[in-house]
């Protein structure tokens, strides 16, 4: 990844073949004062990657609703808990998936994210260890 | 135990995490985050093959296998989870400072369980099939 080092500016990274907007276009904007048009289009890509990772936390939170409806009161405690950690995490790909903001990466999204994620599994860990008992 | 805590804040803590080296071109830090979310794609999937396990798969000759199989998928997920906050913030502090990007084993470790896991459930059907009748 030595292409890290370069400063930044238009870095001639990792991008689809540009068509007649392509480096013509981007020095016109540039000289024009405007920001520069991304050529790979990085900062909609990273939305949509959030979008798809909410669907992916959609199935789970399905999932752990039909363990909730179907458990004793504890057992449903637990996976309401567990429909609950879901249902945060979504909105949270959601807002990332949505926003409109400038393009930034990272952040605290992104560790918490992750941290929801392997507590779910934990909680759901929990259900199922309560489905046992 | 200490170690663990000082990553944990470390993660969620962007100051941090700009304080050290150059910012990079804003394209290759979208692009870890993509990474960092398709690992978590991959951990929700497990997260939600545990689930389905332990509610849809009949119950197994071998007393509490099933449960075995989802507690081993769920805590695999968050293992993934885990791991890819983690990958992500070393991935990040590497571009910021222009270093080698982390190596990493636990892909191949991750390939080699889930095939492990895939070919046991060969030998698991074929053994139904030839002694089953």
């Amino acid at each position: 990844m030595s292409r890290a080092r370069r400063p930044p500016g238009p870095v001639p990274g990792p991008e689809p073949p540009s068509g007649p907007t392509g480096r013509a276009g981007r020095g016109a904007a540039s000289a024009a004062g405007r920001p520069l048009p991304d050529p790979g289009l990085q900062p909609e890509r990273t939305r949509l990657a959030w979008r798809r990772t909410g669907f992916s936390v959609t199935v789970v939170a399905v999932l752990a609703l039909r363990i909730a409806l179907a458990s004793d009161l504890a057992g449903a405690l637990l996976a309401a808990l567990t429909v609950l950690a879901s249902g945060g995490l979504l909105l949270l790909c959601w807002w990332r998936g949505t926003g409109t903001g400038p393009a930034r990466s990272g952040g605290r999204t992104l560790p918490l994210a992750g941290v929801g994620t392997a507590a779910l599994a934990l909680l759901a860990v929990l259900v199922v260890l309560r489905g046992v008992w | 135990m200490g170690d663990v805590w000082e990553s944990i804040r470390r993660w969620f803590d962007p100051r941090e995490l700009r304080s050290v080296g150059n910012t990079p071109d804003y394209r290759f830090s979208l692009a870890n985050e993509r990474t960092f979310l398709a690992w978590l794609r991959t951990a929700l999937a497990l997260v939600a093959g545990g689930l389905a396990v332990a509610q849809f798969l009949p119950p197994l000759p071998l007393r509490h296998l099933r449960e075995a199989m989802a507690i081993a998928l769920l805590l695999l997920g968050g293992a993934v989870a885990i791991r890819a906050v983690d990958h992500w913030a070393r991935t990040e502090r590497a571009i910021r400072l222009g270093e080698e990007l982390p190596a990493s084993r636990f892909p191949a470790v991750l390939a080699l369980a889930v095939g492990l896991g895939a070919l046991l459930l060969v030998v698991a059907v074929l053994l139904r099939a030839v002694g089953g009748r």
